[in-house]
């Protein structure tokens, strides 16, 4: 179990939902998986239709939803984008994602600690999705955010832990959590970030779009377990070199 | 002229008789982004083992940025009023034409009906004339708009900066233009008169939008009006200027091809399937983040083909009569052109779902410009 935002955990494995083929994934990733943290874009809150059902049905009663400020400008959008989606899912978890761009989605590191000022002040439990800059970890640790999530690779990109030199100050430095987002596309490197040490991965196209989303996600489960276990009894030191005795040892010693 | 339409001119010259090796498009194919002269390599290529390969890397590339999801939406035409002489087009103000503008009240029937079929994004559009159609009648049906539905586009005539940002402020979030051809000399031919004569207050719209508040933009030509690959490939730039200028923005591409509009109008190119698909894959592959729309201009069978590849918003239920969805109305003679695919929304959430994809319905928070 671990503590994060007020709740008890089981699960390190929390998943986007945005791109998923069928909600109905989600409850059977819930049981199946043991996910217990779920994101879900407020801009993809519709309401129920004559063909679809609010995704917000398939959450389980016990599940947490975090929304997601995905879609907004700037903080301000970001603000009411939260706003709105707490009062639809009775949730004040909110992920801040304020992207700079929408060729990489690269976050926008200063609306976003406007952002998080604003919503720490009305209540909100705040994850902000961040580069893996250790200054702004710093800062948001600071007005009170619950954890802070760099990304591992740009969004979408399955290219693993590619920031590890930076998201290593982070996770020494930092005493809040520390959840790595996007980037992650395999479980050996949902694996890698928790022998790290972060203390959670957050993954949504590499379970979405699977060809089997919750066998994926049943895998991803496994290797953050496996990873974390790892992390707590303690990773041994890498050798460039065997440390065998060298044929040369005798004449050394000599 | 823009910087990019004369890029695309330069590179159009340069390459015009330049037909890319398959060693040359699996390198192109290779790489991560792709150069503004793979691009136009990759628009020459017309080996069907080619186009196979383009297509399976746009697929993944489509999957990766945008998941298994759909996006629907449909259009409501409120008024077909114009002022513009456009040669090719069914509402053209040459035409004997039964002209229509819809009340308030019947606006909302319509958004009324079209929610109750399940549709949650919608794009008003109106032909050209500003006294008929003017800037507070399209800002009140706007209004009414953004109160039935979570998200609410304009497809109208070009707008000054003030006048979209009037529009931004009752919460629309997206405009759609098409240019119709990027090449001026055509242009100027296929549009005799009338205000839609200007090419360059066209081109620039999209940008007094985005610059107003506008979220999203989409843009395109009408192929067959002028050479089609050449408009596609400024049409891609634009996009790609857009997307540099405005990065926070979302930017799509639809490339609409021409279809009878009741006038005896002879399009110079016609565009064969093959052509049209690699068009769109292209889009793809030179910018992976674009929304890629499709509308039912196409048939049913080849809308279903692409939405597994490359497209991500199509329409669904579309009627292109002004009221048709609250009244019964002739779809054949009062149409701005044909409708090819005329299933149901229900019937498209059906064949979306039995591709293991997930229709969605909006793509923005309703309530979060206007309050």
């Amino acid at each position: 179990m671990f503590e994060i935002g007020g709740k008890l955990l089981k699960s390190r494995l929390f998943v986007g939902t945005g791109k998923l083929p069928d909600y109905s994934l989600i409850e059977k990733m819930y049981y199946e998986a043991g996910v217990e943290v779920f994101a879900v874009a407020v801009r993809r809150i519709g309401p129920n239709t004559k063909h679809t059902k609010n995704v917000l049905e398939y959450i389980p009663n016990d599940a947490i939803i975090m929304v997601n400020t995905s879609g907004a400008q700037d903080h301000k959008e970001a603000v009411k984008i939260a706003m709105i989606g707490r009062e639809l899912t009775n949730s004040n978890w909110v992920k801040v994602e304020i992207e700079k761009d929408t060729k990489y989605l690269f976050p926008d590191s200063i609306e976003t600690l406007k952002a998080c000022e604003i919503l720490v002040k009305e209540g909100f439990k705040v994850f902000p999705y961040i580069y893996p800059d250790l200054n702004l970890a710093k800062e948001l640790e600071q007005i009170g955010v619950e954890a802070v999530m760099p990304l591992g690779s740009p969004i979408g990109t399955n290219k693993g832990i590619g920031c590890e030199v930076l998201l290593k100050p982070i996770i020494n430095e930092i005493k809040i959590p520390v959840i790595i987002d996007a980037g992650i596309g395999r479980p050996s490197h949902a694996a890698k970030a928790m022998e790290m040490g972060a203390d959670a991965v957050l993954i949504n196209t590499a379970i979405a779009t699977s060809s089997d989303p919750l066998k994926m996600a049943v895998a991803f489960a496994k290797a953050v377990e496996a990873g974390r276990v790892a992390f707590e009894v303690g990773i041994l030191k890498e050798y460039e070199y065997a440390q065998a005795s060298s044929p040369l040892e005798d004449f050394i010693s000599g | 002229m823009a910087s990019f339409l004369e890029e695309a001119e330069e590179l159009f010259k340069e390459y015009k008789e330049y037909i890319p090796t398959h060693k040359e498009v699996c390198d192109i194919l290779d790489k991560e982004f792709l150069s503004k002269e793979d691009l136009i390599k990759l628009l020459n290529v017309s080996n069907k083992e080619d186009i196979l390969l383009m297509v399976k890397k746009a697929q993944k590339l489509t999957r990766e940025n945008f998941g298994k999801v759909i996006l629907l939406y449909a259009p409501l035409y409120i008024a077909n009023y114009c002022q513009n002489g456009c040669v090719y087009c069914g509402f053209s103000c040459k035409k004997e034409y039964r002209r229509e503008k819809l009340s308030f009240e019947r606006i909302e029937n319509e958004l009324r009906k079209m929610k109750e079929e399940g549709i949650d994004s919608v794009i008003i559009l109106t032909g050209e004339d500003r006294i008929n159609s003017s800037v507070e009648y399209i800002e009140k049906a706007c209004e009414i708009a953004v109160n039935i539905m979570s998200e609410v586009s304009i497809e109208v005539y070009p707008l000054y900066e003030e006048e979209y940002r009037r529009l931004s402020n009752v919460g629309v979030i997206g405009i759609t233009l098409y240019q119709e051809t990027y090449q001026k000399e055509d242009y100027e031919k296929l549009h005799p008169f009338g205000p839609k004569k200007d090419f360059e207050f066209r081109l620039n719209a999209p940008e007094r939008a985005l610059k107003s508040g506008f979220h999203e933009a989409c843009i395109g030509p009408l192929l067959g009006l002028s050479h089609p690959k050449k408009d596609v490939l400024c049409a891609i730039l634009h996009a790609e200027y857009l997307l540099e200028k405005f990065p926070k923005t979302e930017i799509s591409i639809s490339f609409p091809r021409f279809r009878s509009a009741g006038t005896d109008f002879m399009p110079l190119y016609t565009v064969s399937d093959k052509e049209f698909i690699k068009f769109l894959i292209i889009a793809r592959l030179y910018l992976p983040r674009i929304g890629i729309v499709l509308s039912t201009r196409e048939n049913s069978s080849l809308r279903d083909a692409l939405i597994d590849v490359c497209v991500t918003k199509i329409s669904a239920g579309s009627k292109t009569t002004v009221g048709g969805y609250a009244e019964e109305k002739d779809e054949d003679s009062e149409a701005q052109f044909e409708v090819e695919d005329r299933r149901s929304v229900s019937e498209i959430v059906d064949v979306i779902i039995k591709k293991g994809l997930r229709p969605e319905f909006t793509n923005w928070v309703k309530g979060v410009k206007n309050i």
